[in-house]
């Protein structure tokens, strides 16, 4: 179904990049202005709120430009590359997924980190469980939820768990970080295990709990200008931004390290 | 028969041809991409089978709950006087409009722990169903009863009420004419939409995914194994999605055969 509704957008955003008109813009921007069209991004989940105000941020500077964004696990997004979803930026929340697009030769140019997660548990405001650390997830009574193995965020907690010698007895296997977060939000798991930067983002619905032995287990955010990107100029100078100052503040704000 | 096949007039075989290769060219597009030497591998991995099971068990199970449920509110819909029955009719299609991860968020704001049945079902009786088996069938039943409950009302609408009529005037109650005579009379329609709504179970992911969560044996269905096989490896998923096809048509097939043929040419004057 979520696929279905990527391909819609994608077609509307290709026809939408087709009569875009050249804005002029004041040229606030790093490229010298110009820009105009749409722009596509395809970014992790865990990038949602950061990247939607950078967008907005870049669409200030530059009247005629339009950025849209699919935010979905990183995989799917590799998958929709890889099968041709017409896409300007992708930014994977994890190396191995670039890998995947980089491999297929749909990129332009190197692949470069912007940012940084790592993994905290999410529970519910008033921890029902009594959650206090890594070892919790052992516990069969709680209910506990962690990403799939297949998405990043499930084999970072897989990494982690294994690692700490932690048998994890979790009741769900989360298809991204977004519905393991949701679940927390909703009060119907005890804890989850989830990025730093949703926990930051989730409000006060959601209490954070520091795991140190997930420094390990830093995840590294790449991202790349696809090679067949119908927008290539704003791709780049959205690419800069997430590079910037701004850009980095911004980042660091909602929670990430900065490479 | 025979003179129906002779005489598909141009307007209207044309769009049908046009729309069995609309429905059809996807699969094509499946078995094109079927990894066949790889086959045997992927349909014996660990948890294949298990995924299968758990989705037909739940879509039967869901099913059953939509019939014994469903069939009385299509009566109620087709065949009773109470006010506000177009409210009610609307209300029932709401599961079809409805995104279903939204349905599965719904869910959770009633029967999650933090729900108002749920709430009290946990107090009163330490009872949890988000991440469970029942979860999933409670999942598809929300979104595949819709589907029963149009079909038998249609067929109610359809049926002629005078065999009704005399058997009220031989004296029968209204519930003895439903058993003896109405229920027959719209046994086909039952069973079509019976197969449509265990069809729609069967395939159903986001309420699942979002209500029941996924986890391997417990509440991960084959439409969420295979959602999950295509973030790692899409030749998997492939394989999973060819199983669940084929074991639907062979049981859609069969049931034709032995079941829906029988009761359909029963009902033909």
């Amino acid at each position: 179904m979520r696929i279905r509704d990527i391909g819609a957008t994608a077609l509307a955003v290709a026809l939408l990049a087709g009569c875009g008109t050249d804005g002029g813009g004041r040229g606030g921007g790093s490229d010298g202005g110009g820009l105009g069209g749409t722009l596509t991004v395809l970014a992790a989940a865990s990038l949602t709120d950061v990247f939607t105000d950078l967008g907005a941020r870049l669409e200030g500077d530059h009247p005629g430009l339009e950025v849209r964004f699919t935010f979905a696990g990183s995989s799917a997004l590799a998958t929709q590359i890889t099968q041709g979803a017409p896409a300007d930026v992708f930014a994977s929340a994890n190396p191995d997924q670039m890998a995947v697009v980089t491999d297929a030769g749909l990129t332009d140019g190197e692949p470069e980190v912007f940012a940084a997660n790592v993994l905290e548990i999410a529970v519910p405001a008033d921890n029902p469980g009594g959650v206090t650390g890594l070892a919790d997830f052992a516990r069969e009574e709680l209910t506990l939820a962690l990403c799939a193995p297949e998405v990043p965020c499930g084999a970072a907690a897989e990494e982690v768990l294994d690692a700490a010698g932690v048998p994890a007895a979790p009741d769900t296997l989360e298809e991204d970080v977004r519905a393991a977060l949701t679940k927390v939000e909703l009060g119907e798991v005890d804890a989850a295990l989830v990025y730093a930067t949703d926990v930051a983002a989730a409000g006060d619905d959601v209490e954070g709990i520091a795991v140190p032995e997930a420094e390990d287990a830093v995840s590294d955010y790449p991202v790349c200008v696809l090679a067949d990107a119908p927008n290539p100029a704003a791709a780049r100078a959205f690419v800069e931004l997430l590079r910037s100052g701004d850009g980095q503040a911004a980042l660091s704000a909602a929670g990430f390290r900065l490479p | 028969m025979s003179r129906a096949e002779r005489s598909v007039p141009a307007p209207l075989l044309i769009p049908a041809v046009v729309a069995v290769a609309f429905l059809v060219l996807p699969l094509v597009g499946l078995l094109v991409r079927t990894p066949w030497s790889g086959l045997w591998p992927q349909l014996t991995a660990p948890g294949v089978g298990e995924a299968l099971r758990l989705s037909l068990v739940s879509a039967t199970l869901a099913t059953a709950v939509s019939l014994v449920l469903g069939v009385p509110l299509a009566w109620v819909l087709a065949r009773s006087r109470i006010r506000g029955r177009g409210l009610l009719r609307a209300l029932v299609t709401v599961p079809l409009v409805l995104p279903p991860v939204v349905g599965g968020v719904a869910l959770f704001l009633v029967l999650g722990r933090q729900g108002i049945v749920g709430r009290w079902l946990d107090e009163a009786f330490g009872i949890t169903i988000p991440f469970t088996t029942t979860a999933v069938v409670i999942a598809e039943t929300f979104v595949a009863m819709p589907f029963l409950v149009i079909s038998v009302e249609g067929a109610l609408r359809a049926a002629d009420a005078r065999f009704e009529d005399a058997a009220a005037t031989l004296g029968a109650d209204r519930w003895t004419t439903f058993r003896r005579v109405t229920l027959p009379l719209v046994a086909p329609g039952i069973a079509a939409g019976a197969v449509l709504c265990w069809a729609r179970a069967l395939g159903e992911f986001g309420a699942t995914i979002t209500f029941a969560g996924n986890f391997p044996g417990t509440t991960q269905t084959m439409p969420l194994a295979v959602y999950l096989a295509l973030q790692r490896d899409p030749e998997a998923a492939i394989v999973l999605s060819l199983v669940l096809l084929a074991v639907s048509l062979a049981t859609l097939l069969l049931l034709r055969g032995r079941w829906l043929g029988r009761s359909g040419a029963g009902a033909v004057p």
